[in-house]
């Protein structure tokens, strides 16, 4: 059975800053990132869908050890960011000072953009990431 | 099904970067719950064995052939099991399913890792492993990071205020501490008694807010047990100790997991499971070996067993709940937080720990009074493996 959207495709879209996510037309859920079956209900009977890139913060952290590969990156901050229409997606915070980072940081508001991590030798080629910047 | 015992058990100590090879550390663990359980070799009818990135640390894939080979167990099936820091529990609950459906009477179960001699830069790319590859480790996700995230929304989930969830976090940090440090196989003997909250707050940043004392270390180690089915092990040991109850169950990435967190849903089913099958409560359970990679991973974990009320697990070992003869004695061995945690033996290491205070015979500091029942508690990446496994003496 296809699945009815593949990271291939949901990578391209993701590096013009488009989002593509899965509508269950069982339950309504939608999915993000892709998967074969609805993360709610199940049902692999999903319809491929923009999804708006609104949001706001759920919970954040700023890194200081990173992994091999990645240590100049440090010190940068991951958000957890609860979209609009629901699902939630993991991509990093910028626009701030990443020591400075505090709880209040959860609950804000955020748009998306996108960079592209260019992979290591264990990650199978590049992958878009999301970048979010606070909303004033 | 058939009942099923622990008649063996053994482990080496668990260590910073060693030299012993990943076969070589098995076999200091086998041999040794080899020959409590009174057997050779020769008996054991498979071996199911948890390791996580050996194939990383050692550039060695398809490591359970060889370790059955080098201790002697020649031409039995040898199973390696993959699922992240929950590995070798997995091998343990698959091993106690095959003495229970009665196909295999004797089986060796366990789990090598060495995860320290590869330095933090490696260890912290290959844990970040266990994040999803495609949708979370781009962002630069680390292992430590993921229950970072899970710290700020636990205090924001249940209204707990950050410092005083910090502070309340470094006490169970201080604890499995005081614990290892009488424990001669753990990581941190002989070591950090004195820690206080001060001094893990103010160590070393790893990423908002857990600091290096939040953190369980990098460790090297291998731990075995030995499952036999009641009848064998009436024969080799007067003080079987039963597994009674077993669960397990995985869920997808965190991100997936919205609907719960901070609750981790997979450990829910799993310990129901297990508390189901042992026909047991929580309030049953004496002492509890949990997946305290990180200090707010023993309070999520607590409450997802059903030990404490949710968002209050931090309290209850304030106020001594969790400490040995408290309303569940938690880590009496230090944990993974000060025994260590080498990921893919961690938790044949925690069954080993369970046994032997079942037994009487861990240091008396450590040792949980009148202990008749147990249970182990082992998660695997995002928590999205999680294993539980109840055991229960036998005489
Ligand atoms: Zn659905």
């Amino acid at each position: 059975m296809e699945q009815k959207l593949y990271f291939k495709d949901y990578n391209e879209a993701l590096k013009q800053n488009k989002l593509l996510g899965l509508k269950c037309r069982a339950c309504g859920t939608i999915t993000v990132p892709p998967k074969m079956a609805c993360r709610q209900c199940g049902s692999p009977d999903m319809e491929v869908t923009e999804v708006k890139t609104d949001g706001k913060i759920i919970t954040f952290t700023t890194i200081f050890v990173g992994a091999e590969g990645r240590e100049s990156e440090v010190p940068y901050t991951v958000v957890i960011v609860e979209l609009e229409e629901g699902p939630w997606l993991m991509g990093n915070l910028e626009g701030i000072d990443p020591k400075a980072v505090s709880i209040e940081l959860i609950g804000k508001k955020v748009k998306m953009s996108t960079k592209v991590f260019p992979g290591d030798k264990y990650s199978a080629g590049e992958t878009a990431r999301p970048v979010f910047s606070l909303v004033n | 099904m058939k009942k099923v015992a622990v008649v063996g058990v053994g482990q080496t100590k668990f260590s910073g970067p060693q030299d012993k090879t990943q076969v070589e550390l098995f076999a200091e663990a086998a041999t040794e719950a080899i020959a409590e359980s009174n057997l050779k070799p020769k008996n054991i009818k498979a071996l199911f064995l948890g390791n996580a990135l050996g194939d990383f640390e050692e550039g060695q894939g398809m490591l359970a052939s060889y370790a059955a080979e080098n201790i002697g167990c020649m031409y039995v099936p040898a199973n390696r099991y993959e699922g992240a820091c929950a590995s070798a529990s997995m091998a343990v609950r698959d091993a106690f399913m095959w003495v229970a459906s009665g196909y295999y009477d004797i089986v060796l179960a366990g789990g090598i890792e060495r995860a320290a001699t590869m330095g933090t830069g490696m260890a912290t790319r290959t844990f970040a492993m266990f994040s999803d590859s495609r949708y979370e480790f781009p962002s630069g996700i680390t292992f430590p990071g993921v229950f970072a995230m899970l710290t700020y929304l636990y205090s924001k989930t249940y209204n707990v205020p950050i410092q005083k969830l910090r502070e309340r976090m470094a006490k169970v940090s201080i604890q499995s501490y005081r614990h290892g440090s009488v424990n001669p196989r753990a990581q941190f003997f002989g070591k950090n008694a004195d820690m206080t909250v001060e001094k893990v707050l103010g160590s070393f940043m790893v990423c908002t807010p857990l600091t290096l004392h939040d953190c369980c270390p990098f460790s090297d180690g291998a731990a075995a047990v030995i499952l036999a089915s009641e009848e064998v092990s009436k024969k080799l040991t007067s003080k079987p100790v039963y597994i009674t109850g077993t669960g397990q169950s995985s869920c997808g990435p965190l991100i997936n997991q919205k609907d719960f967190l901070p609750r981790i849903r997979s450990r829910e089913i799993s310990s129901q499971q297990a508390y189901k099958m042992a026909g047991r409560k929580p309030e049953d359970i004496d002492l509890c070996e949990l997946h305290d990679c990180f200090s707010i991973a023993s309070l999520i974990a607590s409450e997802s067993l059903g030990f404490f009320e949710y968002g209050k697990a931090g309290e209850a070992w304030e106020k001594g709940e969790a400490e040995i003869g408290g309303k569940v004695s938690i880590n009496p061995s230090g944990g993974l937080k000060a025994k260590g945690h080498p990921i893919g033996a961690t938790g044949a290491g925690q069954v080993y720990e369970v046994a032997r205070q079942l037994r009487g015979e861990v240091e008396s500091e450590n040792q949980v009074p009148d202990a008749k029942i147990g249970m182990t508690d082992t998660l695997g990446g995002d928590c999205a493996t999680i294993v539980n496994i109840i055991l229960e003496r036998g005489w």
